[in-house]
């Protein structure tokens, strides 16, 4: 154990820079695909300097040079994001400053700089992935960069990995309930405080608030999840669940849009059954609307319902959301549209898709009943030759006239687009809804899954006797998709995601196990917003939680983690009692009980002379425990077999007499 | 005001308690902790991760800084108990002379069951010397302290720290060790010969000055008498030697401070009679040392040259006052 004499800010020892680059490597591998590769090729050419500058001992690179890779970075990142605040902009520039600091750290101060980056490196991947995986990979992470921090601190004596490695794991399980106490206490405040970059979230939607179906197939199936949903009762059957999302109204000849917004005050319809009940948690999609179950009969608090029954969110979903939510099934609705709004649902382009039109008047002519004509379209789909497949052929010029009368191969939009074009060139309003049908029950949650791919687009028709009333001719092509879902209606051939098709059973049930674990993780910790907050102090009885009484709760349950983590922690550094003399000590009192207490200042020699003499009956046991003790403190070296011996001796003594 | 108030706080705080001797022991109270530099940009770290938290809605981002900042917490702990609880006790101090370095020796004893790291023992915060100490483990530090005076030297306040593990705190504690150093005269320059040596009848100079038994031959110092150079071994090219000639029993060298001219300042004699008691003993003559108000009687040996080195390290300047008013009274 030799001291050496050394400065206060030691220089940066090859083994800590070598360990702190790993750990950093290790951080931002996630965020490779994500970066332009002209900024991972520079970090990795920096680091790769650095380390050899290291191995050599040779010296640091100069501040101009420095700075000049600098200027270059903040050029390069500007004409790659035309910006550089973004969300990307900011990562590229962070990953390419810590290699710069890297590779001009000399100091032990420097090295601990890095740690902090390092840290901060750990939030830039969250704004990409908080699931259960990133988290415990960033765990790992953090461990090691706090033990690299370790490391730094041992700058005058060599530490190797374990020692380092073990303090900062024993460290972090330390702070773990602090961790909990500030999670659940910390007065949580509403996001964002200013506006954010516009790439802030990435997200995925199967829902778009236009479709072109025929332009290009360009139907993306994920299996990512849109939302899922707890119901209070038994949830309704399939061919119920049609989840209403954005509903479109102006055709161009080629593509469906959502007209200019007409929002209402209040959602107008005349229920006929009581409202089913169920809350929704959805997923991050960078746009406004809210899904529920078709007709939606509640609005959300900060939602504003639409003329048309969409919830639109008052500001983009950038995180995961959850409300409380009713639902009437069967209801009628619609019955009072106004003049304009008829004339929107009829409207259709001059000179697009003639065949069309002609084979609607043709119709018409046949039937003067609306619902007639209806179902003699619908009947044409189920009897005649039309097939529902996810990869149809392309369209042309008249898009609904090629599927119609030529391809007869499409998916939900398809059929949708060509069957409210009839409807309308026959002269009956009609509109597109789009959303998603269906869902995935995980009996061990008890909740549905929606996903991406169960997005769907659906039709409304309106009758003068009853209103809007929903339509779905995907589901006269194809019961099944209607019934059991996407992968049941699909032809085998048909590509589709290993988790969407219900080929195996074990993997079915383990993805249905780990989503239900990830839906606990989705609503407990990062579901965990002022609202939940709210609730939870409800439920411990603090009935309102302002700011003040949450920090006064704060402040006192960290002092007592805190404190008890001292007390428990300061009892292993204070001087341990030796086992030996607790053990005599034992003894002592066990005849101090019979009324033969050891003087203060009396040997243990004299004092089992004294008990001999008092007590003849005791003088074997006496002897025996003071020879051992003697022994034990002052002979040399006594094995461990002498104290076990001494030990067991006292605990069987008794002064009692017999 | 302010200044008394501030010294007042100072005392309440540290508790100033003046030398203290035998082993001490650091309890809580002694050991005061504040963040370090890197520590304060730990937290602006942290609020700023809180922040973009907040604003991009990142649960995980919370738990991390919530994890972090409990890990502050935790790291101030463990830094506060890897000073904590220690027992420290001084060690021998060898005796040095003026213009050398002092090295106290402190014993650092660690009675708990957790290893301790990175304990730094420094003086004046520019160096320190920094040691591991196992749990039931001890070690001994220690601390050069310049001594440019003859006399008694104590360490002054020394500072036991850590920053052990992460850095982000200081831990430290103040000892004020009671313990001290003697630092004998810096030597004067070698040169002027040792005085001649007087019978132990005190029947005055001999002939021959103690230089009657050729003892050997030692390197030449300036101011050797040309007499005593060997110069037949000059001769043979192995460079100046001085023959050295050991006294007969019954002659004695006194090293007396009326012998020294009396145009001498104190500590100048003081430093020529520190040359000659370390000449004297290098040579293996018996010398005794006679100072005002003091003398020790001839004699050898290692103990004798310590015996007297200390008499001229800690000679008191106004013995010769109180002798020079005698003088003038008698």
């Amino acid at each position: 154990m030799y001291g050496c004499s050394t400065g206060m800010d030691p220089r940066l020892n090859l083994r800590s820079t070598l360990w702190l680059t790993g750990a950093l490597l290790l951080l931002a591998a996630p965020h490779v695909d994500r970066l332009p590769w002209w900024i991972i090729t520079l970090a990795l050419m920096l680091v790769a300097w650095r380390v050899y500058l290291g191995k050599m001992r040779f010296e640091l690179p100069r501040k101009w040079l420095l700075l000049a890779i600098v200027a270059g970075t903040v050029t390069g990142v500007y004409l790659t994001y035309r910006t550089i605040f973004g969300r990307d902009a900011g990562i590229a520039l962070l990953m390419v400053m810590l290699a710069l600091k890297l590779l001009e750290a000399r100091t032990r101060r420097d090295g601990m700089l890095l740690c902090f980056l390092g840290y901060f490196l750990v939030i830039t991947n969250f704004l990409h992935s908080q699931t259960i995986p990133t988290a415990l990979y960033m765990l790992a992470c953090v461990w090691l960069i706090t033990a690299g921090m370790v490391h730094l601190q041992h700058g005058h004596s060599d530490a190797g990995y374990r020692v380092p490695l073990r303090a900062a794991g024993l460290m972090l399980a330390q702070s773990a309930p602090l961790m909990l106490v500030l999670f659940l206490f910390f007065p949580r405040v509403q996001g964002p405080l200013w506006g954010l970059p516009h790439d802030a979230f990435s997200a995925v939607s199967g829902l778009s608030e236009s479709m072109s179906p025929g332009s290009f197939t360009n139907l993306t199936l994920s299996d990512a999840v849109a939302f899922r949903v707890e119901f209070k009762e038994q949830a309704p059957p399939p061919r119920d669940l049609y989840w209403r999302g954005p509903v479109m109204w102006d055709f161009d000849g080629y593509s469906w849009s959502a007209p200019p917004y007409q929002y209402a005050s209040q959602l107008r319809y005349d229920a006929q059954l009581p409202a089913i009940e169920y809350s929704v948690t959805l997923e991050p999609h960078n746009d406004r609307w809210l899904l529920a179950l078709d007709l939606p009969a509640r609005v959300p608090p900060g939602a504003i319902p639409t003329s048309d029954f969409q919830l639109r969110s008052a500001a983009p979903v950038t995180t995961r959301v959850r409300y409380d939510m009713q639902s009437f099934l069967k209801v009628e609705f619609g019955r009072a549209e106004s003049r304009q709004a008829m004339r929107r649902a009829l409207r259709l382009p001059a000179g697009f898709n003639p065949r069309t039109a002609e084979f609607a008047r043709a119709l018409r002519k046949k039937f003067a009943d609306d619902r007639a004509l209806m179902n003699a379209v619908l009947a044409m789909f189920r009897d005649e030759a039309y097939f529902y497949t996810l990869s149809p052929p392309q369209l042309g010029d008249h898009p609904v006239d090629d599927f119609l009368f030529g391809t007869r191969r499409g998916f939900c939009e398809y059929y949708a687009s060509a069957f409210a074009v009839l409807m309308r060139a026959a002269g009956i309003p009609a509109r597109i809804v789009t959303g998603y049908l269906g869902g995935e029950l995980n009996p061990l949650g008890n909740y549905m899954i929606v996903r991406q791919s169960d997005a769907h687009a659906w039709t409304e028709v309106w009758f003068p006797d009853a209103g809007w009333v929903r339509v779905d001719p995907t589901a006269a092509v194809s019961p099944l998709r209607v019934e059991s879902g996407i992968a049941a209606a699909l032809p085998r051939t048909d590509p589709l995601p290993l988790l969407v098709r219900g080929d195996y059973p074990w993997l079915r049930q383990l993805r249905l196990t780990w989503d239900s674990v990830a839906n606990s993780w989705n609503q407990w910790v990062l579901g965990y917003n002022p609202e939940r907050q709210r609730s939870l102090m409800t439920r411990i009885g603090i009935d309102r939680s302002t700011w003040e009484s949450l920090a006064f709760l704060l402040v006192i349950a960290t002092l007592t983690v805190t404190v008890i983590l001292f007390l428990l922690m300061a009892r292993r550094s204070r001087a341990a009692t030796d086992p030996v003399k607790r053990a005599y000590l034992l003894f002592c009192r066990k005849l101090a009980g019979a009324g033969l207490p050891r003087a203060p200042s009396e040997g243990p020699a004299a004092y089992a002379a004294r008990l001999a003499a008092a007590r003849p009956d005791l003088q074997t046991a006496v002897a025996a425990i003071t020879r051992l003790y003697i022994v034990l403190r002052y002979g040399v070296a006594p094995g461990p077999a002498a104290r076990r011996e001494f030990e067991e001796r006292v605990r069987h003594f008794s002064a009692a007499t017999r | 005001m302010y200044s008394a108030l501030k010294n007042q706080l100072y005392h309440w705080i540290f508790q100033p308690r003046g030398p203290e001797g035998g082993t001490i022991v650091l309890v809580q109270r002694r050991v005061f902790i504040l963040p370090t530099r890197q520590g304060i940009v730990f937290a602006l770290t942290l609020l700023l991760m809180l922040v973009g938290s907040i604003n991009y809605g990142l649960s995980l981002g919370f738990v991390l800084t919530f994890l972090l900042a409990g890990l502050g917490i935790t790291a101030m702990l463990h830094t506060f108990r890897n000073l904590a609880h220690m027992r420290v006790a001084p060690g021998r101090v060898p005796a040095v002379f003026a213009g050398e370095h002092a090295r106290f020796t402190v014993r650092l004893e660690n009675p708990g069951a957790t290893d301790r790291y990175e304990i730094g023992l420094t003086r004046d915060r520019n160096a320190a010397a920094f040691h591991d100490i196992p749990a039931q483990h001890q070690v001994l530090a220690s601390v050069d302290v310049p001594a440019p005076r003859r006399g008694p030297l104590r360490p002054g306040r020394l500072t036991l720290f850590t920053r052990y593990p992460l850095g982000l705190f200081h831990a430290w504690s103040y000892l004020d060790l009671d313990v001290q150093c003697v630092v004998y005269p810096r030597p004067a320059r070698p040169g002027a010969p040792l005085p001649p040596q007087v019978s132990s009848e005190g029947s005055g100079a001999l002939h021959g000055q103690g230089q009657e038994d050729f003892s050997g031959l030692r390197q030449y110092h300036p101011g050797d008498s040309p007499r005593h150079i060997a110069w037949k071994a000059a001769a043979r090219d192995q460079g100046l030697l001085t023959k050295q000639f050991s006294g007969r029993a019954d002659a004695e060298l006194w090293l007396d401070w009326q012998q020294l001219p009396a145009t001498m300042d104190v500590e100048a004699r003081l430093s020529q009679l520190t040359r000659w008691v370390i000449d004297a003993q290098a040579s293996s003559v018996s010398y005794g040392l006679r100072l005002p108000g003091m003398t020790l009687p001839v004699a050898t040996g290692e103990a004798h040259r310590e015996r007297c080195l200390e008499a001229l390290a800690l000679f008191d300047v106004r013995v010769l006052d109180r002798d020079g008013s005698q003088a003038q009274s008698a």
